[in-house]
C-alpha cells in the first residue's frame, strides 16, 4: 500500500515519519522539481507498505514550486503515487489550522487517519478536547492519538493502518470538489466556508484553553530573544560558540581521515604489482575516495547544530530577526544560516538551503555561499601572508597579518552581498517572495530526530555529491600523472641522475622527481599555457599549475607549490617552502612573491570557485548543471578581476 | 472602533479582520485561518519595526509589514 503522510509544518511529522519507519528511509526525486521525495518502508504483519512523506503544507492548494508537487499528486487518483491511504498529522494544540488541511484531504474519499500528535504541549496550553464531538464530525476517519517526541503512538498507528477501509461518506465540506490550482477565486471561497465550519467545530471540541499565549513561556522567552540589542548579541554568541566546535574539533577526525586514506594508498602501491591499475587504485580512486569522506566531520557537525536550532524552535527567531536585514539583498531571514555555515564550509551550507521554500531567494543564496571564505581557504591565505606580508603592528595595538586575514574574509562577505543585489536584478521569475512564518513553540530538541537528519545529509552527500567528486579526482589524478609521449620518463631520469651528481638522500630525490614529473604532466603543461593569460595577474606558470589543481580544493594549493618547489611536505611547516618561495625570482631578478602577487593570489582565492565538492553539491540541490556552471563562470571572472585590479594597484 | 490595517496595530492590541485586499496572497492567508472576523492579538515587532508576530491563538504567525498591510482590521478597544 502506499501510504501518505500529510500534515502542516511544526506538527511533528518527521518525528513521526522516523517513529514509523526508523531508519529504513529512502530520499529520492520527486520528477521535475527540487524538492527530495522521501520515502520509508514499515511493515505491518509482514506486509510491507511504502510511506511517503509529503513536505509539510497548510493547505492542498499549492503557493510555492514545491508544493505543486502535493496537489499534482492528490489531485490525480491515476498519478502513480496517488496514495490508498492517508496518515494526516495533527497538532492538538492547534486545531482550528490544522484541520483545514485535515477536511480537505477527508473530503478527497482517501480512507484517512488522523494522527493526533503534541499531546504534550496541549496539555501544557491548559487544552481539552472533546474527541466524541471531533470524531462525529468525521465519521470515516479514525482518530489515533500520539506523543511522537517520546515515541509513544506507534501500535496505535500501525493498528489503525492495519484496520483502515474505504467508507463511503460525505464530505466535510458540502459541494466540496477540488478546485483547479490556477482558480483562485474557488479557493479562497473554499477557504471561507471551510474555516466557518471549523470554527463553529472547534467551538464544541476545544474544550479549554486555559494558558493564553502572553503568559506562555515561549513567549516569556521570546521577548529576549528578539530584542533589538539581546536578541542579536545571543545569535553571535550562539554562531561563535558553533564555529568554535567546528574548527577545533571537525580537525581531529579530519586528519585520522587524511592519514587513513593516506596509509592505505600507500599499502595499495606497496603490495599490489605496480602498473597502471595500481596507481589509479591508490593515487586516484583512493585518494578521491578519501576526499569525499574528509568532508563527512564537517557536514555532520554543522547540521547537528542545524538541525538543533531548528527542532528546538529558535531558528524561525532567528529567520524572525535576520528578515529585514536580508531583504534588501535578495535574500531571505532564512539564508543567514546557511551563508553563515559556508564560513566553514559552503558544501552543508548549501545543503541547508533546502528550507528556503522561494526559488529565486535559494538560488541567490546557493549561488553566493562560496563567497563566504570557507575553511578550506585559510592554508593559502596563511602561506601567503606569511609570505609577503611583514610582522608589525598597525597603531601599536593591530597585528597587520591579522588585519590582512581579517580584510580577506570581509571582501568575500561584501562581495557576496553585493552579487546578491545583482542577482537579485536580473533573475526575474514570478513567483513573489513571502515571509508568513510560523513561530513554532519552544521545545527541546528530540535527540532521535536530530541523529537521523544527521545521518541523511551525510548519506545524501556521499552518494550523489561524491560520485561527482570522484570521477573529477580521477581525471585529474590522470592529468597530473601522464603527460605526452616520454617527455615525463626522460625528466624523470635526468632528475634522479641530477639527485645523484648532488648527493641528495632519499626524500629530496623524490621530491624533486616529483617537481619535475608534475612539470612535464598535462597539467603542467596546462600550466605553461596559461602563463601568459595570468602574468597580469601577477603569476607565473608555476602558480598557473597550483591554481588548476585547486579547482579540485583549494588546501592543495599548497601542496602542489610543495611539489613543484621540491619542498618536503609532510602537512606540517611552512617554513622551508616559505624560504624557497621568497628566493624565487623572474628573469630579472626581481622577487616572484612580492606584496603586489602575493596579495593579487589572496583576492583570486577569495573569489574564485575551486572546490569540485561544492560544485557537486550545487548540482545535486539544484539538480543540474547550469548552475554549477554559472557559478565558476561569474566566480572565475569575478576572480580575475579582482585578482588584476589588486595586482595593478600594489605594483 | 478604527478601521486600519494589521500593520498599523501596535503591540499588545487585539483586532479583528474585517478583509483581505485581493492580492496573490490572499488565499495563502487565508487557508491559515485569517477570515473575516478572527480575532488576533499582536504579540511583538521585530528590531526596526518588521516582521510582527501575531497570535492566532493556536499558533503564532509572523508576517512582513507588506504583508500585514494587506489586512483590514478592526481594533477592539482595550
Amino acid at each position: 500500500m502506499k501510504i501518505a503522510l500529510l500534515g502542516n509544518p511544526n506538527t511533528g511529522k518527521s518525528s513521526i515519519f522516523n517513529l514509523l519507519t526508523g531508519l529504513r528511509q529512502h530520499v529520492g526525486n520527486f520528477p521535475g522539481v527540487t524538492v527530495d521525495k522521501k520515502t520509508g518502508s514499515l511493515t505491518i504483519d509482514s506486509v510491507q507498505h511504502e510511506l511517503i512523506d509529503f513536505p509539510g503544507t497548510y493547505s492542498i492548494y499549492p503557493h510555492s514550486k514545491d508544493e505543486e508537487v502535493v496537489y499534482s499528486i492528490l489531485s490525480d487518483k491515476n498519478h502513480k503515487d496517488y496514495p490508498d491511504l492517508a496518515l494526516v498529522v495533527v497538532d492538538a494544540s492547534n486545531l482550528r489550522r490544522n484541520l483545514f488541511l485535515f477536511s480537505q484531504v477527508y473530503d478527497l474519499g482517501i480512507p484517512t487517519i488522523m494522527v493526533m500528535n503534541m499531546s504534550d504541549v496541549a496539555t501544557r496550553k491548559g487544552i481539552s478536547l472533546n474527541q466524541e464531538q471531533l470524531q462525529n464530525a468525521f465519521p470515516a476517519a479514525t482518530i489515533v492519538s500520539s506523543n511522537a517526541r517520546v515515541g509513544l503512538g506507534k501500535e496505535r498507528i500501525l493498528e489503525a493502518i492495519k484496520e483502515k477501509e474505504l467508507i463511503e461518506h460525505d464530505t466535510f465540506l458540502l459541494n466540496a470538489g477540488l478546485a483547479d490550482s490556477t482558480d483562485i477565486a474557488s479557493q479562497e471561497a473554499e477557504a471561507e466556508q471551510r474555516y466557518a465550519k471549523i470554527n463553529e467545530l472547534v467551538k464544541v471540541v476545544e474544550v479549554e484553553r486555559k494558558v493564553k499565549t502572553e503568559d506562555s513561556f515561549t513567549n516569556k522567552l521570546d521577548r529576549i530573544l528578539i530584542h533589538p540589542i539581546f536578541g542579536y548579541l545571543i545569535f553571535a554568541a550562539i554562531l561563535l560558540v558553533i564555529f568554535q566546535f567546528i574548527f577545533s574539533f571537525a580537525t581531529i577526525p579530519m586528519d585520522l581521515i587524511d592519514g587513513a586514506f593516506a596509509q592505505l594508498a600507500d599499502w595499495t602501491s606497496a603490495t599490489l604489482p605496480s602498473g597502471v591499475f595500481t596507481e589509479l587504485l591508490s593515487e586516484g580512486i583512493i585518494s578521491g575516495i578519501g576526499g569525499v569522506v574528509i568532508f563527512i566531520p564537517q557536514i555532520a557537525l554543522l547540521f547537528f547544530f542545524i538541525a538543533i536550532l531548528e527542532e528546538s524552535g529558535y531558528l524561525a527567531r532567528v529567520v524572525f530577526i535576520m528578515d529585514r536585514l536580508m531583504r534588501p539583498f535578495g535574500l531571505n531571514g532564512k539564508s543567514v544560516v546557511p551563508l553563515m555555515s559556508s564560513v566553514a564550509c559552503a558544501i552543508p551550507g548549501v545543503m541547508a538551503t533546502r528550507t528556503i521554500a522561494d526559488w529565486k531567494e535559494r538560488m541567490i543564496t546557493i549561488l553566493v555561499a562560496p563567497l563566504m571564505s570557507c575553511s578550506a581557504r585559510i592554508p593559502v591565505y596563511t602561506l601567503l601572508i606569511a609570505l609577503v606580508i611583514p610582522e608589525t603592528t598597525v597603531g601599536g595595538i593591530f597585528n597587520l597579518q591579522g588585519l590582512v586575514l581579517f580584510a580577506l574574509y570581509s571582501l568575500g562577505v561584501i562581495a557576496a552581498l553585493f552579487i546578491a543585489i545583482i542577482l537579485k536584478w536580473l533573475i526575474r521569475t514570478k513567483e513573489k517572495g513571502f515571509l508568513l512564518l510560523e513561530l513554532p513553540s519552544y521545545k527541546t530538541p528530540r535527540w532521535g530526530n536530530v541523529g537521523i537528519t544527521v545521518l541523511e545529509k551525510v548519506k545524501v552527500f556521499v552518494l550523489d555529491a561524491g560520485k561527482i567528486i570522484l570521477a573529477i579526482s580521477i581525471v585529474l589524478w590522470f592529468l597530473a600523472s601522464y603527460g605526452p609521449s616520454n617527455s615525463m620518463e626522460e625528466a624523470s631520469k635526468n632528475a634522479e641522475k641530477f639527485a645523484i651528481e648532488l648527493n641528495l638522500d632519499e626524500d629530496a630525490t623524490n621530491d624533486l622527481v616529483s617537481s619535475v614529473k608534475l612539470e612535464k604532466s598535462y597539467i603542467g603543461i596546462m600550466g605553461k599555457t596559461i602563463e601568459p593569460v595570468i602574468q597580469p595577474l601577477g603569476y607565473d606558470w608555476k602558480m598557473g599549475i597550483s591554481l588548476i589543481t585547486s579547482f579540485a580544493a583549494r588546501e592543495v594549493f599548497v601542496g602542489t607549490l610543495a611539489t613543484i618547489y621540491a619542498v618536503h611536505d609532510d602537512g606540517e611547516e611552512n617554513q622551508p617552502l616559505i624560504e624557497k618561495l621568497r628566493n624565487e625570482q623572474t628573469a630579472e631578478g626581481k622577487p616572484v612573491y612580492n606584496l603586489a602577487s602575493g596579495l593579487s593570489l589572496m583576492v583570486f582565492y577569495v573569489f574564485a570557485m575551486q572546490c569540485m565538492a561544492t560544485l557537486a553539491v550545487v548540482k545535486r540541490e539544484t539538480k543540474s548543471w547550469k548552475w554549477p556552471l554559472i557559478q565558476i563562470g561569474y566566480m572565475g571572472v569575478l576572480a580575475y578581476i579582482g585578482a588584476y585590479i589588486t595586482f595593478t594597484l600594489f605594483s | 472602533m478604527m478601521v486600519t490595517t494589521l500593520a498599523q496595530a501596535n503591540k499588545g492590541e487585539q483586532v479583528i479582520v474585517s478583509s483581505i485586499l485581493a492580492s496573490d496572497l490572499k488565499s495563502k492567508l487565508m487557508e491559515l485561518g485569517i477570515i473575516a472576523g478572527r480575532e488576533l492579538t499582536v504579540l511583538f515587532h521585530a528590531p526596526f519595526g518588521d516582521p510582527i508576530a501575531v497570535d492566532m491563538e493556536g499558533f503564532v504567525l509572523s508576517l512582513r509589514k507588506s504583508e500585514a498591510e494587506l489586512i483590514t482590521v478592526m481594533k477592539i478597544p482595550a
